[in-house]
């Protein structure tokens, strides 16, 4: 089995933001959620780079570790997806999670945040695949079509990789043999405790 | 003819330079653009600020951090170093109080009842009391929950009757805590009076509070271990509100680190809270005779308070004595054995 993972080259990163809006169609993602987003580091300075961030799906995840009600769970794929049945929204996840990935629909006083969302890796949720409580609750799932998360795939300059773990960290080897240069694997360290070595 | 050429000659000479110089600086920018000389770095910006923060475009600005790994801190303290403290407060309390009945066994109205009742607290203060206690008893169950209750509940119920148990739990927590932090500021300002430190309490827990051995050391309406209580409940209670409603209202005026610390704090302050609150439970139940009826019914026996509270008897009486046109009888006849 795969083990899925998201590589961003912020050295071609042009913060079109192609991925978020891709995302957000192609889910359905509810108004004022946004499971991916462009952080620009250093903006309008020399070494400016940006960075496409959502869930890492994370070896040993920070955020199913300290759920209360256990609601996550971590595919074959190494995808982590959760369960909106189960989810209290309770905020630890949030609190957890070293990329800010988990969202919820409201502000969230007196413990209102609601169910919590996330990216699914276009890997959907506990329901059966591409039925339609599925989509509902967690929009497409297009792993079990076989095709790989649509942000990644809509990157115009092929920036933001999405795939089996050890076939992007090769590409972006590549790339950095190559072109002689390469920031680095942007949150590897942090979400799978390696990095690419380059 | 000549005339006119040699402007043109010092004009395409100029031309030429001028050209010249443009392509030398173009070359020389491009030269110098290296992309990887200043790209910002992971590493150094994780060591340097432990958080790596840009800019975004979206209107929720805490998704502008692009990274904190110090989630992973907080994960461990919340999954291993919370479970051992409230562990070892809980349980270590409960032990204690279990070895302490068993040697110690309820402590008694030593000279027995003589019938007679003296008010100890009214009806106000047993209702804020009660209110109070009723509140803590179910954050403290509900609390515990989100702590312990993953791994010792969860196993014993479906998924989804645990969800909904859950969330039940927390929104009982979230809004009982304002009568509870209503009954903590009332306690403060009712009790206050009578919980401040005296001489007396010097003596008083010198002779271990008289709970070793047959000792019965004087006190006044309140002794050092219920004053010892009351700080606890007005301090620990105070931190457990300030810190809970900081996590109540995330993120106005505060950041995940900040979310993180309330949490420490309302998290480790609640542990030793109820393991405070444990002990306090035991001595007024079944760890001392005639101590419950004080909040019971609001009356104690008078040979009670003169072996537990000689001083404030003292005190009455001679009130009661000086005032006795005061309507409120605070000696009142009660039910002869």
């Amino acid at each position: 089995m795969a083990r899925m993972k998201f590589l961003c080259d912020a050295d071609r990163c042009i913060e079109c933001n192609a991925c978020v809006t891709a995302c957000k169609n192609e889910n359905e993602v509810p108004w004022g959620i946004n499971r991916r987003r462009v952080v620009t580091l250093d903006d309008g300075k020399p070494g400016e780079r940006s960075v496409s961030m959502a869930c890492m799906h994370c070896t040993d995840a920070p955020c199913q570790a300290v759920c209360p009600v256990n609601a996550f769970y971590t595919t074959a794929d190494g995808v982590v997806l959760h369960s909106k049945d189960i989810c209290i929204g309770c905020g630890y996840c949030f609190y957890a999670c070293p990329f800010g990935a988990p969202q919820y629909p409201r502000v969230g006083n007196f413990g209102s945040r609601g169910k919590m969302d996330k990216c699914t890796f276009c890997a959907g949720g506990p329901e059966p695949d591409g039925s339609a409580e599925e989509y509902e609750k967690y929009g497409a799932n297009r792993l079990a079509e076989g095709k790989l998360p649509l942000c990644a795939e809509m990157c115009a300059t092929k920036s933001l990789l999405a795939g089996d773990g050890e076939v992007i960290e090769e590409i972006y080897k590549a790339r950095v043999t190559q072109r002689g240069y390469g920031s680095g694997a942007w949150g590897w360290k942090t979400a799978y405790r390696e990095t690419v070595s380059s | 003819m000549q005339a006119r050429a040699v402007p043109l000659r010092i004009g395409l000479v100029l031309g030429f330079l001028a050209i010249a110089s443009i392509t030398y600086l173009v070359a020389a920018q491009a030269q110098s653009v290296n992309p990887t000389k200043d790209a910002v770095s992971e590493q150094q910006l994780l060591q340097q600020f432990k958080t790596i923060r840009g800019l975004g475009t979206i209107p929720d600005t805490k998704s502008y951090t692009l990274e904190q790994p110090a989630g992973r801190d907080w994960r461990h303290f919340h999954e291993v170093t919370l479970r051992w403290i409230g562990g070892i407060a809980i349980l270590g309390m409960l032990a204690w109080l279990v070895i302490f009945y068993l040697s110690r066994g309820m402590v008694r109205i030593e000279s027995g009842r003589c019938g007679r009742t003296i008010v100890r607290f009214n009806a106000f203060e047993r209702f804020v009391h009660w209110m109070t206690a009723v509140c803590f008893v179910i954050l403290a169950l509900s609390g515990l929950n989100i702590t312990f209750g993953r791994p010792l509940l969860l196993s014993l119920m479906r998924p989804e009757s645990f969800t909904t148990f859950s969330e039940w739990a927390k929104y009982a927590h979230n809004y009982l805590s304002f009568p509870f932090t209503l009954g903590v500021v009332l306690i403060f300002l009712m009790w206050l009076g009578g919980n401040l430190p005296t001489r007396v309490d010097i003596d008083w827990l010198k002779r271990g509070g008289g709970m070793i051995g047959y000792d019965h050391p004087p006190a006044y309406r309140f002794n050092a271990g219920q004053k010892l209580i009351y700080w606890i409940v007005v301090l620990g209670g105070g931190a457990a509100a300030v810190s809970g409603y900081v996590l109540i209202f995330p993120f106005y005026g505060t950041t995940i680190a900040t979310m993180q610390q309330a949490e420490m704090v309302h998290s480790i302050v609640a542990m030793l809270f109820i393991a405070a609150m444990l002990g306090h439970i035991y001595i007024g139940t079944i760890g001392m005779e005639g101590a419950f009826e004080a909040m019971g019914s609001g009356t104690v026996d008078l040979n009670w308070a003169k072996e537990h509270h000689s001083l404030w008897l003292e005190e009455q009486d001679a009130g009661s004595r000086m005032d006795s046109s005061k309507p409120q009888p605070t000696v009142v006849a009660g039910q002869q054995p």
